[in-house]
């Protein structure tokens, strides 16, 4: 099964009853997919008009209580910032998927464009198989803390086939919805409100926005503490921690895993979520007195390296051994999505500093 | 239909004692206060839908998205279960709100500057998939909520905060006539303009609006009505002058009326030529109260 088919097959498993997006590449197939498997189980997917109204219906969708999702490239999330920051104060339980182009999104998807305090947990797999479970970790866990989740795929995510089985993942019970809309509670003194900013129904107490916003505040706190999803591999003597997420880690494992073999000293840390960012396990790879150098391999400028170097804290030098690399498209990854690339790579990190 | 007019008798005392209107609050309403200033219309209009919802028996079933102004305030006092949207977005809610809802009534509370300036895309699209929703507009012709600058729909020679000595179509452009933009799409199949600044404009607006409901209810397609709202505050007018200024000043531009209804398509210039032709009629007639069957409320005493 194709990644985008298998995401779209995962969400529609995980309960996932809308979807609204906007056709725009790499995402396209995974819009696609909704638009088939939606209808069949008596749900509903939008070609919507642009990706503010996308956002807008999912949002809408959402605060009836059912499971809805949106998605874009990065680019399309661009434009559906204001509403991923009001959602996600309004506590709704939104999935969101960035398809992203070779630019990728980590500043993005883990500081976001939207106002105010807002964080959302992103989900990064690193393949299609990953990615059928974290499709359906991503709707549980919205609900279970009433928050966005955001799913970071990419253009080899969404294109690759895999021998994958799409089957119900029992992540455990979530809490019960009383803030869902149905109209039933209209016309009595327990009408609901949907609201971001914190306020309810004349006759009820009204907690207004700073109490909301300090709530919300601890809860991402709590969030941040027991969401972090990491792998640690070879760490325990490496000299050259590497830190990569989604597809580019793909890559790293197989890489170290032929480094090892040859007998080099190299481990890797794989951000599962990039928000929260598994600080702690990155430290911990980090700590030790045989750890020469923290290599930060990433498919842009530099981005996740700001998150490496809060998690190592100056315990030893972090460097970074990825950089822009991109298909002519923009669409897609460049040269550095190659096994021999990243070996180079690690191995220049490898290297003894010169006094 | 034929209406018989009902003049109010003033020569004898009344048969029923005088009541008070807060005592007739209808039930979709949580308080008897509002937050607007004196003379604003919006209050008139929040009643009018209430009232029609409840008239079509669809109190327990109904669900408001609620845009951005002056009227952002009833999303704390309807007794509707509401979804606040951002600036602009209603339509959009509302047509997830109403897509995994299909049974319940589903209407949008949006001003001008949230519907016809940040939404005119979201609320053309809305009506042109025939989204089985009705978008509500309170018009007054201003930014009201950020104290009075010029939207969209602000009349040529009006003075707003940012028009300062009048909108100039050179400088400023043309309002839009947003009713206009929605009838002639084939997903809308009911679209209206009425006014609260009289009692006869109030009861029309509550016509209009059930008209529009029970089109949602028959799953027939996208429903429209805008009501002509006063803001005396953004217009810079003394607070009693305010339903003489919508009729003279921004009823002259945008028209009241029924845009669309039973397929029959009418532009805001139709309604103007059919004002004119009445009130020739009444003048011909030598003056006087002119109760047009069309235009006199049902059983309603003028």
């Amino acid at each position: 099964m194709e990644g985008s088919e298998a995401i779209a097959e995962a969400a529609v498993v995980a309960g996932c009853r809308f979807f609204a997006g906007y056709p725009m590449t790499p995402f396209t197939e995974v819009l696609e997919h909704f638009a088939v498997k939606l209808p069949k189980v008596g749900g509903v997917c939008i070609n919507a008009e642009s990706e503010l109204e996308a956002v807008g219906m999912a949002w809408g969708a959402v605060a009836t209580g059912n499971r809805a999702a949106t998605g874009s490239t990065g680019q399309g999330l661009s434009l559906m910032q204001e509403s991923f920051s009001e959602i996600t104060m309004a506590e709704l339980p939104i999935v969101l998927f960035n398809i992203a182009r070779g630019q990728y999104d980590y500043y993005q998807s883990t500081r976001g464009g939207g106002h105010g305090d807002y964080r959302q947990i992103v989900l990064a797999p690193m393949d299609v198989t990953e990615a059928v479970e974290h499709c359906q970790l991503a709707f549980w866990l919205a609900e279970k803390w009433r928050n966005p989740v955001l799913f970071m795929g990419d253009y080899l995510l969404t294109h690759t086939y895999e021998a994958v089985e799409v089957t119900e993942i029992d992540y455990g019970p979530v809490p019960d919805k009383p803030w869902a809309v149905d109209g039933s509670s209209s016309g009595t003194l327990d009408a609901k409100l949907v609201s971001s900013l914190g306020f309810d129904k004349v006759g009820r107490p009204h907690v207004g926005p700073q109490a909301h916003w300090l709530r919300l505040a601890e809860k991402w706190a709590v969030m941040r503490e027991q969401e972090q999803r990491s792998e640690t591999a070879f760490c325990d003597d490496a000299e050259v921690i590497v830190v990569a997420f989604g597809t580019l880690a793909k890559f790293v494992r197989y890489v170290v895993k032929e480094l090892r073999a040859e007998g080099h000293r190299v481990g890797y840390v794989r951000p599962i979520t990039l928000w929260p960012f598994p600080e702690p396990a990155v430290a911990a790879a980090a700590s030790g007195s045989h750890v020469r150098t923290v290599a930060v391999l990433e498919n842009n400028a530099g981005q996740m390296i700001d998150d490496v170097r809060l998690s190592v804290l100056g315990r030893c030098p972090v460097v970074a051994i990825g950089g822009i690399s991109t298909d002519g498209s923009g669409f897609g990854m460049g040269a550095l999505l190659d096994p021999a690339v990243v070996r180079e790579r690690i191995l220049s990190a490898l290297e003894p500093v010169s006094a | 239909m034929t209406v018989t007019p009902v003049y109010l008798r003033t020569d004898v005392a009344p048969s029923e004692p005088s009541r008070r209107i807060v005592d007739d609050r209808p039930r979709l309403l949580l308080t008897d206060e509002h937050d607007m200033c004196p003379g604003c219309g919006e209050p008139l209009a929040v009643r009018c839908f209430c009232e029609a919802i409840e008239d079509l028996g669809q109190g327990n079933n109904v669900i408001v998205v609620a845009g951005i102004g002056c009227y952002t305030t009833f999303s704390m006092s309807l007794a509707i279960d509401t979804v606040q949207a951002l600036h602009g977005r209603a339509p959009s809610l509302a047509t997830g709100v109403k897509r995994m809802k299909p049974d319940t009534v589903v209407f949008t509370l949006q001003g001008d500057g949230d519907m016809v300036n940040e939404g005119l895309q979201e609320v053309i699209h809305t009506a042109a998939r025939g989204e089985h929703i009705t978008c509500i507009l309170v018009n007054n012709g201003v930014f009201g909520e950020t104290g009075g600058h010029m939207t969209a729909t602000t009349v040529l020679g009006q003075r707003t905060k940012n028009s300062l000595e009048g909108r100039d179509p050179d400088y400023h452009g043309y309002p839009i006539l947003i009713g206009d933009m929605l009838a002639p799409l084939q997903g809308t199949v009911y679209c209206a303009r009425a006014s609260v600044h009289n009692p006869a404009g109030v009861a029309r607006a509550k016509r209009y609006l059930k008209k529009a409901f029970e089109t949602q209810i028959a799953r027939q397609g996208f429903s429209f009505v805008e009501i002509l709202t006063m803001c005396p505050t953004g217009w810079f007018i003394p607070t009693n002058e305010g339903p003489a200024y919508m009729d003279e000043v921004m009823g002259e531009v945008h028209v009241t009326g029924e845009l669309k209804v039973d397929g029959v398509l009418r532009t805001t210039e139709d309604l103007k030529a059919e004002w004119a032709r009445k009130a020739a009629e009444a003048a011909a007639r030598g003056g006087g109260p002119s109760f047009d069957v069309e235009h006199t409320p049902e059983g309603g005493e003028v």
